[in-house]
C-alpha cells in the first residue's frame, strides 16, 4: 500500500500514489461510514428496538403456549417469528436502501463525494456493504435476545431451524436492500425513493399474494405454474425455505407445497436460497450499471 | 496541469458549457469570472469528470473520462455549497476523507493545522460556523497535498474576516507552487489570487485575459450593487458589459466593479439606455494595484 506523502509530496510520488489508490480501501471507508451513520440513525434504532421487542415477545408467547416446557421451543418460535420477519425485515431493508443514494443526492453530499478520487461503483458497493452489516447486526440483536430467552427456558431443542431462520432472514434483508438501492439510484429525491420503497413492500407483502390467488382462479393455473410464479417473490421463497429447514412438511402450504417437496426434494432449500441470491445480485447489478452510466449528481 | 479542449456540456437543449478550451500550467492561478448561469460551476464539474461532457479534459496528462479516479487524485476540490453530514464530528469527517485518499491520521492533522482547525476535532459539523465549514472543506482539499486546487466560489458564504483568512491561505498555497483554478464573483479575490481570468458568458469563453486587463486601472476598485426595475437585469448587464464594465448578476441585484472615481458611470450608462436604477450600494473596495 502506498501512502500519500503529506508534507513533502512531489509530482512523481503523486503519480505513483494516484495509480495505486486502491478501490478496496475506498469501499471499506464508505462501508465504515455507512455503518456508523446507520447505527446512529433514530429510524434504525427504532426498527431495531421494535424488532427486538417483538422477537422476544414471540419467544415468550411460544413458551407460554407450550407450558414453558413444551417441545421444540426454538421451532415453535421460528414459526411464530416467520410472519413478523416477513413484515418488518423487508420494510426495514427497503427503506434503508431507498434513502442511501437519493439522500446523499438531496443533501448535495453526493457531488462532493464524486469529486474525490473514487469511482461510482466503489461508492455504491461501500454503502451497500455498510448498510448490509448494520441491518444484519440489528436483526442479530433481536434474534440473539430471543434465542437467549429460549435457551434459558427450554435448552437447545430445534436450534438448527432457528439458526437457518437467522441466515435466511439475513438473505432476505440483503435482497430487499438491493431493491431499495436500485430505487434509490433511480430517484432524485429521498422522499420519492422512500415512497417507491413502501410501494415495493406493499406489492411484495400483500398485493403479490392477492394477485397470485386471483390469477390462479382466473387463468386456472396449474400447480407448477403457481409454484413458479409464487417462488419469484423473495418473501415466498424465504417462507418456504424456513419451513423446509424446520423439517416441517410443506403440506401446510397446500398442493403447491406438496408439489415442491415431491418435485425438488432435498434440492429445494438450495433453489430457494438461489432465488434470494438472484434477488440480491440482479437489482444491485442494475443499480451499479445505472449509477455508473448516469451523470446526474 | 489541466488541459480542456472543446468541452461542451448540455442539459437537455440548454448548452451550459459551449465548446470551451483552455490550458492551465503548473503553478498558474486562473479565475473563472462570469454571471450566475455563465457555466463556471458546470465547467468545474465537467473538468473533474463529475458531469459527463463532450470534448477532452486531461489533468496532469491523464484523460479524465477514461481515468477519472486517478485524475482526481491530483486535485483538491472545494465546492460552492458545503455539504457535510451535520451529525458527524469534524475529526471523523476529515478521517473519512483521509481514508479515501489513503492519508494517515498525522496527515489529516497537518491539513487541519494548515487551516487553523486543530483542536476542534470533537465538534459536530452542525455546530461549526460557515467560515469553519469553509476551512474544513479547504482542509479536505489539501489533505493529500495535491498539486492542483479547484475552488468553486470559495468565499461565497463568508463574512469579510473569514474571506480574508481564506484568501490569505490561498495566497500562501499559490506562493508554495500550487496550481489554482477558482470561480469567483468577487474582484478582490480575483485581483489577489489570479494571474489570468477566463471570462465566461452563456457557457462560452469570451476572454482569456489578465486581471489588470479586466480592470484597467491603478486606482482602487469598488463593487456596486445596482437595484433595477424588474426584468431589466439581463439587458442592463449586456449594456454595461458593452460599455466595458465587469458585471455579475447574482440573483440579488446586479454587481458591477468600477474605479472609485467613476462610480456614477454605470448609472449614467444605464440611464442613457433608458434602464431605471432604483437604488445602489457600495459593497467593498479593493486595491487595484495587483502584481
Amino acid at each position: 500500500m502506498t501512502t500519500l506523502p503529506i508534507e513533502t509530496s512531489t509530482e512523481s510520488t503523486m503519480i505513483e500514489s494516484g495509480s495505486h489508490l486502491s478501490g478496496v480501501s475506498s469501499v471499506i471507508a464508505f462501508a465504515r461510514r455507512e455503518f456508523r451513520d446507520a447505527i446512529s440513525s433514530r429510524w434504525f434504532i427504532l426498527y431495531t428496538v421494535a424488532f427486538t421487542v417483538l422477537a422476544v415477545a414471540v419467544s415468550f408467547m411460544s413458551l407460554a403456549g407450550s407450558g414453558s416446557h413444551g417441545f421444540a421451543g426454538f421451532s415453535r418460535t421460528t414459526a411464530g417469528l416467520l410472519n413478523l420477519i416477513m413484515l418488518v425485515v423487508p420494510l426495514m431493508a427497503l427503506i434503508a436502501g431507498a434513502g442511501s443514494i437519493a439522500g446523499e443526492r438531496e443533501r448535495g453530499t453526493l457531488l462532493y463525494l464524486l469529486a474525490q478520487p473514487i469511482s461510482r461503483v466503489e461508492l455504491l458497493l461501500g454503502k451497500y456493504i455498510g448498510l448490509a452489516i448494520a441491518l444484519c447486526c440489528s436483526m442479530c440483536i433481536g434474534f440473539g435476545l430471543s434465542a437467549g430467552v429460549l435457551a434459558w427456558r427450554v435448552g437447545g431443542v430445534g436450534i438448527s431451524a432457528f439458526v437457518m431462520l437467522v441466515i435466511f432472514t439475513c438473505g432476505l434483508a440483503l435482497a430487499m436492500l438491493s431493491v431499495g438501492m436500485l430505487l434509490s439510484v433511480m430517484s432524485r429525491r429521498s422522499g420519492v425513493a422512500t415512497g417507491l420503497g413502501l410501494f415495493a413492500w406493499l406489492i411484495l407483502v400483500f398485493l403479490s399474494d392477492l394477485g397470485l390467488m386471483a390469477g390462479t382462479i382466473l387463468f386456472k393455473l396449474r400447480v407448477q405454474e403457481v409454484f413458479a410464479i409464487g417462488v419469484m417473490n423473495p418473501l415466498q421463497a424465504f417462507k418456504m425455505a424456513v419451513i423446509v429447514n424446520m423439517n416441517a412438511s410443506l403440506d401446510v402450504l397446500g398442493p403447491v407445497g406438496m408439489y415442491a417437496s415431491q418435485t425438488f426434494g432435498g434440492a429445494l432449500p438450495w433453489i430457494l436460497a438461489l432465488v434470494l441470491g438472484v434477488w440480491t445480485a440482479v437489482p444491485l447489478l442494475i443499480a451499479l450499471v445505472i449509477f455508473s452510466k448516469r451523470g446526474s449528481v | 496541469m489541466i488541459k480542456a479542449s472543446h468541452v461542451t456540456k448540455k442539459f437537455g437543449n440548454v448548452v451550459a458549457v459551449d465548446d470551451l478550451s483552455f490550458e492551465l500550467g503548473k503553478a498558474e492561478s486562473i479565475a473563472l469570472w462570469g454571471s450566475n448561469g455563465a457555466g463556471k460551476t458546470t465547467l468545474i464539474r465537467s473538468l473533474l469528470g463529475i458531469f459527463p461532457s463532450t470534448g477532452t479534459v486531461s489533468i496532469h496528462g491523464i484523460d479524465v473520462r477514461k481515468h477519472g479516479k486517478r485524475a482526481r487524485s491530483f486535485v483538491g476540490y472545494v465546492p460552492q455549497e458545503l455539504a457535510f453530514h451535520d451529525d458527524a464530528k469534524l475529526g471523523s469527517s476529515i478521517m473519512f476523507f483521509a481514508n479515501l485518499r489513503k492519508v494517515s491520521h498525522k496527515g489529516a492533522a497537518v491539513a487541519l493545522a494548515k487551516v487553523g482547525l486543530q483542536g476542534h476535532e470533537k465538534k459536530r459539523l452542525r455546530d461549526l460556523s460557515g467560515g469553519m465549514k469553509q476551512r474544513l472543506a479547504l482542509a479536505i482539499a489539501l489533505i493529500a497535498d495535491p498539486p492542483i486546487i479547484v475552488l468553486d466560489e470559495p468565499t461565497s458564504n463568508l463574512d469579510a474576516s473569514g474571506r480574508g483568512e481564506v484568501i490569505d491561505t490561498l495566497c500562501q498555497l499559490r506562493d508554495d507552487g500550487k496550481t489554482l483554478l477558482f470561480a469567483s464573483h468577487r474582484p478582490d479575490e480575483v485581483l489577489s489570487l489570479a494571474g489570468r481570468v477566463l471570462v465566461m458568458e452563456k457557457g462560452k469563453l469570451i476572454k482569456d485575459i489578465t486581471p489588470s486587463e479586466l480592470w484597467p486601472t491603478e486606482s482602487r476598485i469598488q463593487t456596486m450593487r445596482l437595484y433595477l426595475s424588474m426584468g431589466t437585469e439581463e439587458t442592463a448587464a449586456t449594456v454595461l458589459r458593452d460599455a466595458g464594465h465587469a458585471v455579475n448578476l447574482n440573483g440579488n441585484g446586479l454587481c458591477v466593479s468600477v474605479p472609485r472615481n467613476r462610480k456614477a458611470e454605470p448609472v449614467s450608462v444605464l440611464a442613457k439606455a433608458e434602464i431605471e436604477v432604483r437604488d445602489f450600494e457600495i459593497l467593498e473596495e479593493v486595491q487595484g494595484d495587483h502584481s
